[in-house]
């Protein structure tokens, strides 16, 4: 099935080398079918148990027998006809049974690399490795591969999206990694429990469940209203600490390394300069202990977690050393607070907002109870918006809007009205020469 | 990565920059972008939309409660004309707000009256410039464009020009941009 392109042929290069995934990628598909029918009983308990009565072991047998040959038919074709190859500057895969697919990913254009282990995966000794490039589709990670070979083939990526030459970009290895930080298992079940969400939850079910009891004395309304709550709770406690287990920070000179989970493992890596805005969050309980989330924003990358506890100054010692160039977190006290007019605009809470623009961030802060705090370097600001609405004129107050490419937008709110025009002029001119000081795409080039 | 234009070495609090031929001296010592606002057409445009669509609201408020109900109700037919006062006059400060100035490094883009916006895109960040023209556009003679840029949320629009300045912005925009590209 290798089919070298002519292309290279004529130009001399090496033929292109297409490979396929793990073969056990047909199986990662087999659940869907089960999946279905759970999805459905869940969803009409009454209509489930009716059917399953009705059903006999003929028709059960009958349909059993056309589901999984369909099933191991259409997983093992759809492996059978995805193929990827690494070139010299991209990653080709061509995909597709009925509707054929071919992507060509350039590497230069890697804004992060993700190999993950879901806990069979890890079973079964595979892996998935997913490219986030701006545009890029789901259907473009590579599920499955062998785990040595994705870790093998991470390296090589990134040692060609670098910049190495060609070829010795597949000897060059993976470079090598030095740990930052880690997430004692301790401090991350604390910071889980001091967290909103999960209590909110169960005190909504506390509350709703024995009113609901009351009401209906129907044990399948209260199951199905108490079982989605319950489930919102343990996602936001339980979930989370299996998701964010054992979290490790690693730097390294192909960019940050976050390794996490305790059934599934992830491995992230962020390259040099990719990072566009960081959060940092304080919840109201974790004040007292002086903890922060650190959450960060890639250009089409869907993680957004950096860090999910630490102690502020060392996430403020994290965030500087993420950010591109000099950047230190401006303390509280640098932070303007909005006019006095402001408080008719937005109650109370104006108080929460502040900006400090440094030589490096645009840095706006908001929230009472739960702040956070955002940070864009210059260099990654797209565009600058001034808004100001009628309310907002008549009290001399206006919005200033920062756009990055990772389709978030940090807001500078309620700022006086004429610092607010000078402020989008400066940041425009800031946005403009941030830029210059920037690493090239390939970093190691 | 950026190449920059000659005079982008001042310090980055130097908000203003050095005057360049697109800009004038103001005043006041700093420097005023020379502002541009939108051709009439496409107030005349707008104009003519809303005198038809409450137009036909004025026949259609007139006759159906007039003809089901009672003459009396016919008397709702007063509104959409108010509203078509309102909005003549509406119209016409919406369309002088509009204005937009093409600096040394970036786009300026300002408009609203009540809900006042201003839009700054450095010209390295734009990814594509857009010339659109609608049916009802075409027949005035006008075309808008529109900027993009990585961020979706740049919203950064310049409707009811003259095709041909729309064209000599989106050349020159792109030009512009070429000369100053900066990725992410």
């Amino acid at each position: 099935m290798t089919a070298p392109g002519v292309q290279e042929d004529v130009t001399g290069r090496p033929p292109v080398i297409e490979r396929r995934l793990h073969p056990v990628t047909p199986l990662r598909r087999a659940w869907a079918p089960v999946a279905v029918l759970m999805g459905w009983a869940v969803h009409d308990p009454d209509g489930a148990q009716r059917q399953l009565t009705r059903l006999t072991t003929t028709t059960l047998l009958l349909g059993l027998a056309v589901l999984i040959p369909a099933a191991a038919l259409y997983g093992f074709l759809s492996w059978w006809f995805t193929h990827f190859a690494v070139t010299d500057s991209e990653l080709r895969v061509r995909t597709g049974l009925l509707f054929r697919r071919t992507a060509h990913i350039r590497l230069e254009r890697i804004q992060a690399i993700d190999v993950t282990q879901p806990l069979l995966a890890r079973v079964a000794g595979v892996a998935k490795l997913k490219l986030d490039v701006i545009g890029a589709d789901k259907k473009d990670e590579l599920a499955f591969l062998g785990a040595g070979e994705a870790r093998a083939l991470r390296a090589e990526l990134l040692a060609r999206a670098a910049g190495f030459a060609p070829e010795t970009a597949h000897e060059v290895g993976e470079a090598p990694s030095q740990q930052m930080l880690r997430v004692p298992p301790g401090v991350l079940a604390v910071s889980l429990l001091l967290t909103g969400a999960t209590w909110g939850w169960l005190l909504v079910a506390a509350v709703a469940l024995p009113l609901l009891w009351t009401a209906t004395h129907s044990l399948w309304t209260v199951l199905a209203a108490g079982i989605p709550m319950l489930g919102a709770a343990g996602a936001s406690s339980v979930g989370r600490f299996v998701a964010e287990y054992d979290w490790t920070l690693g730097e390294s000179p192909d960019g940050l390394r976050i390794d996490h989970g305790l059934l599934d493992r992830a491995h992230e890596t962020v390259p040099p300069g990719r990072v566009q805005t960081v959060r940092l969050v304080e919840p109201l309980l974790w004040r007292r202990r002086g903890w922060v989330r650190v959450e960060l924003d890639v250009a089409g990358s869907s993680n957004s977690l950096l860090l999910p506890v630490a102690p502020r100054a060392m996430a403020e010692s994290v965030v500087a050393r993420v950010l591109p160039g000099v950047v230190t977190v401006p303390p509280p006290e640098a932070f303007s607070r909005p006019p006095r007019g402001a408080r008719w605009c937005v109650p109370v809470w104006w108080r929460g907002h502040g900006l400090a623009v440094t030589d490096a961030v645009f840095a706006s802060r908001r929230g009472l109870l739960r702040r956070s705090l955002s940070l864009v370097p210059h260099a990654k600001v797209q565009s600058v918006r001034l808004a100001q609405g009628p309310w907002q004129r008549a009290h001399g107050v206006a919005d200033v809007h920062v756009d990055t490419g990772a389709n978030a937008t940090v807001t500078a709110r309620l700022r006086p009205a004429g610092e607010a025009a000078a402020l989008l002029r400066a940041q425009a001119e800031r946005s403009r020469t941030g830029r210059r000081d920037a690493l090239p795409d390939r970093w190691m080039a | 990565m950026e190449t920059g234009s000659p005079h982008d070495a001042g310090t980055a609090d130097d908000a203003q920059g050095t005057p360049s031929p697109a800009e004038a001296p103001a005043p006041d010592g700093g420097v005023e972008p020379v502002w541009r606002a939108l051709p009439p057409g496409l107030l005349t445009m707008r104009r003519l939309l809303l005198v038809v669509w409450l137009g036909l609201l004025t026949l259609a408020t007139a006759l159906v409660p007039g003809l089901l109900i009672g003459p009396a109700w016919g008397a709702f037919a007063v509104l959409p004309p108010a509203l078509l006062l309102w909005g003549w006059v509406m119209l016409e400060r919406n369309w002088r707000s509009w204005r937009y100035a093409e600096r040394a490094d970036d786009l300026l883009i300002s408009r609203g009256v009540l809900w006042h916006e201003e839009t700054v895109v450095p010209y390295g960040r734009m990814q594509l410039v857009e010339v659109t023209s609608g049916p009802v556009e075409r027949h005035f003679g006008l075309a808008s464009v529109q900027l993009h840029t990585a961020a979706a949320a740049t919203d950064a629009t310049i409707p009811g020009l003259d095709p041909a300045e729309a064209e000599r912005l989106r050349d020159r925009l792109t030009e512009l941009g070429e000369a100053r590209s900066a990725g992410l």
